[in-house]
């Protein structure tokens, strides 16, 4: 059993990383990658929403909104609510974020200030969604939705920091007039998701 | 050499702002910092009192490349005669038609034949190369109106030899311009890029052309399909298909060279003098060497005491997974770039250490790369930067903690 979660968070950091592998979250991977400090900021924040939100929205799925899920109730076993999954699941991330968002701004006020528009915009981003869809899809138990939504969260933050990283190294950089910015920053991460590659077709 | 100066210092004005030439600017200045000593003179501070510039490190690199330039040509002759004397026929290529033409015969034991008939597929890779590399060089420095610098030096010796001999031309050429242009040039040229300019070109080949530098055909320069019992996939490879791969295999072969794979990565032994060359000027930090042979022999042990039914990779010991495949040019000539390297001392060992488990891992559990020196090391470049800021941030820490602040 232990073994099938260490396989389950390894593909979920480093074989299907939401950011180098999918592509998901990419407009604040971009924009809040400048600081190593700011982007462990956020990437603690998203590993703290995904791994609360796909466990709850497993939850929410499974109990009330799949085929069969209301059969407990008195002439509910014909009942499909599976309609209204994006609603909950969006509905769930965004009542996360905001909690996240008051925990953050009571408690570390400078890590609030730095990341701005961009701690309630998780509630959008497509990286927390993307989890919860993948652990539809993929119908996980409680148990794996929670070691997915963890480990896709550590892996996306291991991106954005090693992105950060490297861009701060960068910062002094002659690059060319034209693709100074968010140019460089695409090839970039063009560039780390080949080194990401390396992990493509483990099967585990 | 008076006589060259002259012819150089008489072009002078022609490259000069507003001459005739002006275009020419920077290849003529790479020429003539080529053949002389440059005359200029630093006036104001701050002054470098040291013998090791720029130029003569890449001299050192490359010259510590020489041995397994040696060896690539040698070996590359030598697969080809083995698998010829075994019933492949010869490709009929022009490379084969000049060799006939040159009287040479498919002899393994005669190494000069060897050797010419290595060079025949090394250097048309090589020319590639520094045709196409010098001239993105020439052309990014003088549209962007700086000097040509000799980065691309090491580069340019390096890249033939992580290249098998059957590679078609074009996707050299190809390879060598992704490699230089999104590699390094794009991020500002040499001493700015945060990947293995080298390893990029590698990598981009590897995943857009996966049948010409991966797989069983393209490491021998002969026509081997048929030939019964014989195989031109890499000992790498065939131990991690079957189990006992290995046991019937020579290590002192393919510590010395004589094994198939990329060009120059056969022989551990050449590496090993390049490795002597680069501590002993210290060129190459030891410290990244060491950090690589470390994580290789603790995740290769940690790997055997484990153990695996289906694959054979597990029970494969660290002293074999240092001479196969691309580990040891790897660690002695790519993991010690110091550009994209960590930079801290201390940060080297860490990042030498994790380039060798995960080399092991990759060759060890994913079976689409047996090969997995080239992605380790690209992947740590990624993370050296990382590295280097928690380790800074520890000594400031410590040093804070020190003077009692």
């Amino acid at each position: 059993m232990l073994e099938h979660y260490l396989s389950l968070a390894t593909k979920a950091i480093f074989v299907e990383n939401m950011a180098l592998a999918f592509f998901l979250g990419m407009c604040s991977f971009l924009a809040v990658s400048r600081k190593v400090e700011t982007a462990i900021g956020l990437g603690a924040a998203v590993i703290f929403v995904l791994g609360l939100t796909t466990p709850l929205n497993q939850i929410l799925v499974k109990s009330f909104l799949e085929e069969g899920a209301l059969s407990w109730l008195p002439g509910g076993e014909n009942v499909n609510l599976s309609f209204l999954s994006y609603l909950v699941l969006i509905g769930t991330i965004a009542a996360v974020t905001q909690i996240v968002e008051m925990v953050i701004d009571r408690f570390a006020p400078a890590l609030y200030g730095t990341l701005g528009v961009f701690l309630p915009l998780i509630a959008v981003n497509c990286a927390i969604l993307g989890g919860a869809l993948f652990m539809v899809q993929r119908d996980y138990t409680l148990g794996e939705a929670t070691v997915y939504g963890v480990g896709a969260g550590v892996g996306w933050a291991l991106a954005i920091v090693a992105l950060a990283a490297v861009r701060e190294r960068l910062r002094y950089n002659d690059v060319p007039a034209p693709l100074r910015g968010l140019g460089i920053t695409f090839i970039t991460v063009g560039l780390m998701a080949i080194a990401f590659m390396s992990f493509s077709g483990i099967q585990l | 050499m008076q006589f060259l100066r002259d012819l150089l210092d008489k072009a002078e004005p022609n490259v000069q702002k507003g001459g005739r030439f002006q275009s020419l600017a920077s290849a003529y200045e790479a020429l003539d910092t080529m053949m002389f000593t440059p005359g200029i003179q630093t006036r104001t501070a701050s002054h470098v009192r040291d013998g090791l510039d720029y130029k003569r490190m890449m001299f050192i690199v490359v010259m510590a490349l020489g041995p397994c330039l040696l060896i690539a040509n040698w070996n590359t002759g030598y697969q080809a005669f083995l698998a010829i004397e075994a019933g492949a026929v010869p490709l009929g290529d022009w490379q084969n038609g000049l060799f006939q033409w040159l009287g040479g015969q498919y002899v393994s034991g005669d190494v000069l034949w060897c050797a010419l008939f290595g060079a025949l597929y090394f250097f048309p890779i090589f020319i590639v190369v520094h045709v196409v590399g010098l001239g993105i060089e020439i052309v990014t420095a003088q549209i962007r109106d700086l000097e040509v610098t000799e980065g691309f030096l090491v580069t340019g010796a390096l890249l033939p030899l992580l290249l098998p001999a059957t590679i078609p031309l074009w996707q050299v050429g190809l390879g060598t311009a992704f490699g230089l242009i999104i590699g390094k040039e794009v991020f500002g040229g040499t001493g700015m890029n945060f990947l293995n300019p080298a390893l990029v070109c590698r990598a981009f080949l590897f995943f857009a052309y996966p049948a010409y530098i991966s797989g069983e055909g393209p490491w021998i320069a002969a026509d081997f399909l048929g030939v019964d019992g014989f195989t031109g996939a890499t000992l790498l490879a065939q131990a991690a298909a079957e189990s006992g791969a290995l046991h019937g295999a020579s290590w002192s072969a393919a510590f010395f060279g004589g094994i198939a794979g990329s060009m120059g990565e056969t022989s551990a032994l050449a590496c090993l003098i390049g490795a002597g060359l680069l501590i002993q000027t210290g060129v190459g930090s030891w410290r990244t060497m060491l950090g690589t042979a470390i994580g290789t022999v603790v995740m290769a042990t940690f790997l055997n005491l484990i153990g695996s039914d289906t694959n054979p990779m597990f029970a494969v010991p660290w002293y074999w997974h240092m001479v196969l495949g691309g580990w040891a040019i790897g660690t002695v000539f790519m993991c010690t770039d110091p550009v994209s390297s960590a930079y801290t001392e201390s940060g080297k060992l860490v990042y030498g250490f994790g380039i060798g488990l995960l080399c092991v891992i990759i060759r060890c559990i994913n079976p689409a790369y047996p090969e997995g020196m080239m992605l380790a090391i690209l992947f740590m470049n990624m993370f050296a930067p990382l590295i280097d800021h928690f380790v800074i941030r520890r000594n400031i820490a410590r040093r804070v903690a020190r003077s009692g602040a």
